[in-house]
């Protein structure tokens, strides 16, 4: 998860005795890239220092952890007893299981609501799809600190609290809304004639979305799909609330659950749960960070 | 294939935009017809409603001998070439091409004879496997129609199908419509605001201006024989020239009376169509090519005129000449060897077997 981005390519090849313009334009190119380079050497220095601090802490015994006379960013004696300890700990698999479950789940029903709906938004005009599409954005602002309240009563309405399926209910309502604004983004960049020509060739509905949107709107499915991963693989306000049983909970609230005793920390195990934790997002984002990127910016240019 | 009828048809966009107001217009089996006429005429308009892609307001589409207003798109049996091609892009070309054939279940053999020979036709046979983003404009247009010829449909609809080549391309694209169409020989119906492309592609051209059809005919009998002032304008290039005049008579003859006292003879055989107007106001219409050098001119029915051009234009195979005419600016055309120069007087003769005379009052030709 760096930042670590470039920013555009390297500085054209220098032309000799160019004048003078062309020199200050040069320069101010490479005080530019210098801001740029700051600027972000900066950025990732702040952003990799929770993790890194993570990784070290996971690497250290309890008593080195405790002992506060050391440089806390040195590791004197490291070791792997934190992370044999999370793995081989019958629950924290457990949790694990529970939140690749989830959020599989959650995924599936989020891109099938979401591409649906846009493609419904996007180009099925029908009496009020403006007002709806608009709609649709304004429940993604609504915090879901605001939301777990009422959400309790329904999902304890449905005797559903206690059970991950209970957030398999409750979380597609932090992805549909997202997901689907980017896809009717997308769905509508897509010229109208392409349709015309697909219903003229013989096309349903069916076929239009699944033989055409679908595969010309890949990149934006694909992003849409990471977002959703994300958010349901990192939801904590929810299980915080709907689920106290240790063995239907996800991993986000297992490990702090079950490594805060009181006011006790596991700090070594704590901290190797989460990276364990972070894995799988880290993975996904690494196989498929270009369609995500080039997902967001074509996006981006879209009213 | 099959003959196409449209009977009244109007369009009317909401917000009351009368886009179509009201056309009749019967078009033969195999037979290639030019929908012309300037931006926001109703064109494309026509062309989607013919399509299905636009509902009928009120009117009956027959394709084939079967009313077609309330059948879908895909049971029309049409095929569509559009202005920005619309490939599927990520489909290859063959795909592109089968995707129709597929979708109607045709089986693997079939669907493979058909593109291959429709490929053969465009020769396009080494692009096949490519993705429309790997082709340029020329190849795309022509993997449009390659969809559209696969499909064997009644009738092949085009909206604008050269309009985003460059000149060149578009001039070579247009010789490969017309040679598909004599192969194929499906009914046509082609939809362009290039009356160059209407001209050369038309069985029979077909001239809309605001939403109705002003003159329906072969290009020549446009050409020579337009109904009003609009079709007269708007068909040859460079246009028509338009003088202000006044119909006189001086005896048993006719004359025109230009603003500034010139008068010209008109040919006798022409005085009893133009009888009735004498008097009136009218306007004096003459190609550029019937006003010209007097050296290729019959004696015949000729006006004299000495006039000075104010801009030379040589064009290699012609000259054009602009000059003023008694306060109105014209062109003629003239033979490349004639020497001619920015104000110096030249004699030009005007054709007045090919003069036109336009009603001021109603902009029919009389
Ligand atoms: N969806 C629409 N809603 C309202 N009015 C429309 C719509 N589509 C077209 N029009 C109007 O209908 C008229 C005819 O449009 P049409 O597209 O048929 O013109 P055209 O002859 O094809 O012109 P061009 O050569 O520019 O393509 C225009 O005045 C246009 O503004
Ligand atoms: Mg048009």
């Amino acid at each position: 998860m760096s930042a670590a981005a470039h920013p555009s390519g390297r500085p054209s090849d220098a032309v000799p005795g160019l004048g003078r313009r062309i020199g200050s334009l040069r320069s101010e190119r490479r005080w530019a890239l210098w801001t740029a380079y700051i600027s972000l050497i900066i950025a990732a220095i702040v952003m990799l220092a929770p993790p890194l601090y993570m990784l070290l802490t996971s690497m250290k015994t309890s008593a080195e952890v405790a002992d506060l006379s050391g440089n806390p960013w040195m590791v004197h004696a490291p070791t792997w007893e934190n992370y044999a300890a999370i793995i081989g700990n019958p629950m924290f698999r457990g949790f694990f299981y529970n939140s690749i479950i989830l959020t599989v789940c959650v995924v599936a029903i989020t891109m099938v609501i979401s591409v649906f709906a846009a493609f419904a938004l996007a180009r099925m005009k029908f009496f009020g799809s403006q007002v709806l599409a608009t709609g649709v954005f304004l429940t993604y602002l609504v915090p879901d600190t605001l939301l777990f309240i009422p959400l309790y009563q329904i999902v304890g309405g449905l005797g559903l609290l206690n059970s991950i399926w209970g957030l398999v209910l409750v979380y597609p309502t932090l992805t549909v809304p997202f997901c689907t604004w980017i896809m009717i983004g997308y769905f509508a960049s897509i010229p109208k004639e392409l349709d015309e020509a697909a219903l003229i060739d013989g096309a349903n509905w069916m076929q239009m979305l699944t033989k055409i949107f679908i595969p010309v709107a890949l990149p934006g499915i694909i992003a849409a799909t990471i977002f959703a991963f994300t958010v349901s693989w990192a939801a904590f306000v929810y299980p915080t609330a709907f689920i106290t049983r240790p063995d239907e909970m996800p991993l986000t609230i297992g490990v702090v659950s079950q490594l805060i005793r009181g006011d006790t920390f596991a700090w070594g195990q704590l901290m190797a749960g989460a990276l364990i934790a972070a894995l799988p997002p880290v993975i996904v984002y690494a196989f498929l960070m270009d369609y995500y990127i080039a997902g967001l910016t074509a996006g981006a240019t879209k009213g | 294939m099959a003959q196409v009828s449209l009977r009244k048809i109007v369009k009317e966009y909401e917000g009351g935009v009368q886009a179509v107001k009201g056309i009749d217009l019967d078009i033969a089996d195999h037979e290639f017809v030019v929908l012309v006429g300037p931006s926001g005429c109703g064109k494309s308009t026509t062309l989607r409603m013919i399509a299905g892609l636009e509902e009928i307001s009120s009117g009956e589409i027959d394709i084939g001998g079967a009313v077609v207003n309330d059948v879908p798109p895909r049971d029309r049996d049409i095929a569509m070439v559009f202005q920005n091609y619309a490939l599927y892009p990520h489909m290859s070309v063959y795909d592109n091409m089968a995707f129709g054939l597929m979708l109607r279940k045709f089986d693997k053999a079939e669907i493979r004879r058909r593109v291959e020979n429709a490929a053969k036709i465009l020769d396009i046979g080494m692009l096949l496997d490519r993705k429309p983003k790997a082709l340029s404009g020329g190849q795309r247009q022509r993997v449009a129609m390659g969809r559209a010829i696969v499909r064997d449909p009644k009738v092949f609809l085009f909206d604008e199908p050269l309009s985003n080549l460059d000149a060149k391309l578009r001039v070579q694209m247009r010789t490969e419509i017309k040679k598909v169409h004599q192969t194929v020989r499906t009914t046509t119906i082609y939809v362009t605001h290039d009356q160059v492309e209407a001209m050369t592609l038309a069985d029979r051209v077909v001239v809309m201006n605001h939403g109705v059809i002003e003159q329906v005919g072969p290009p020549q009998e446009l050409y020579h024989h337009p109904r009003t002032r609009f079709v007269a304008g708007f068909i040859g290039s460079p246009a028509m020239n338009f003088i202000p005049a006044r119909l006189e008579a001086r005896g048993d003859n006719l004359v025109l009376l230009l603003p500034l006292g010139t008068e010209l003879a008109v040919p006798e055989h022409r005085a009893e169509r133009y009888r009735t107007h004498v008097g009136k106001q009218v306007t004096f219409g003459i190609r550029p090519e019937h006003l010209t050098d007097t050296q290729h001119i019959s004696k015949q029915h000729v006006a004299l005129l000495t006039l000075t051009p104010e801009v030379i234009e040589p064009m290699g195979m012609e000259t054009l000449a602009h000059i003023k005419l008694e306060g109105t600016e014209i062109c003629a055309r003239l033979d490349p060897m004639v020497e001619a120069a920015p104000g110096v007087p030249l004699a030009l003769a005007a054709d007045m077997n090919n003069m036109h005379l336009i009603d001021d009052a109603t902009g029919l030709v009389i």
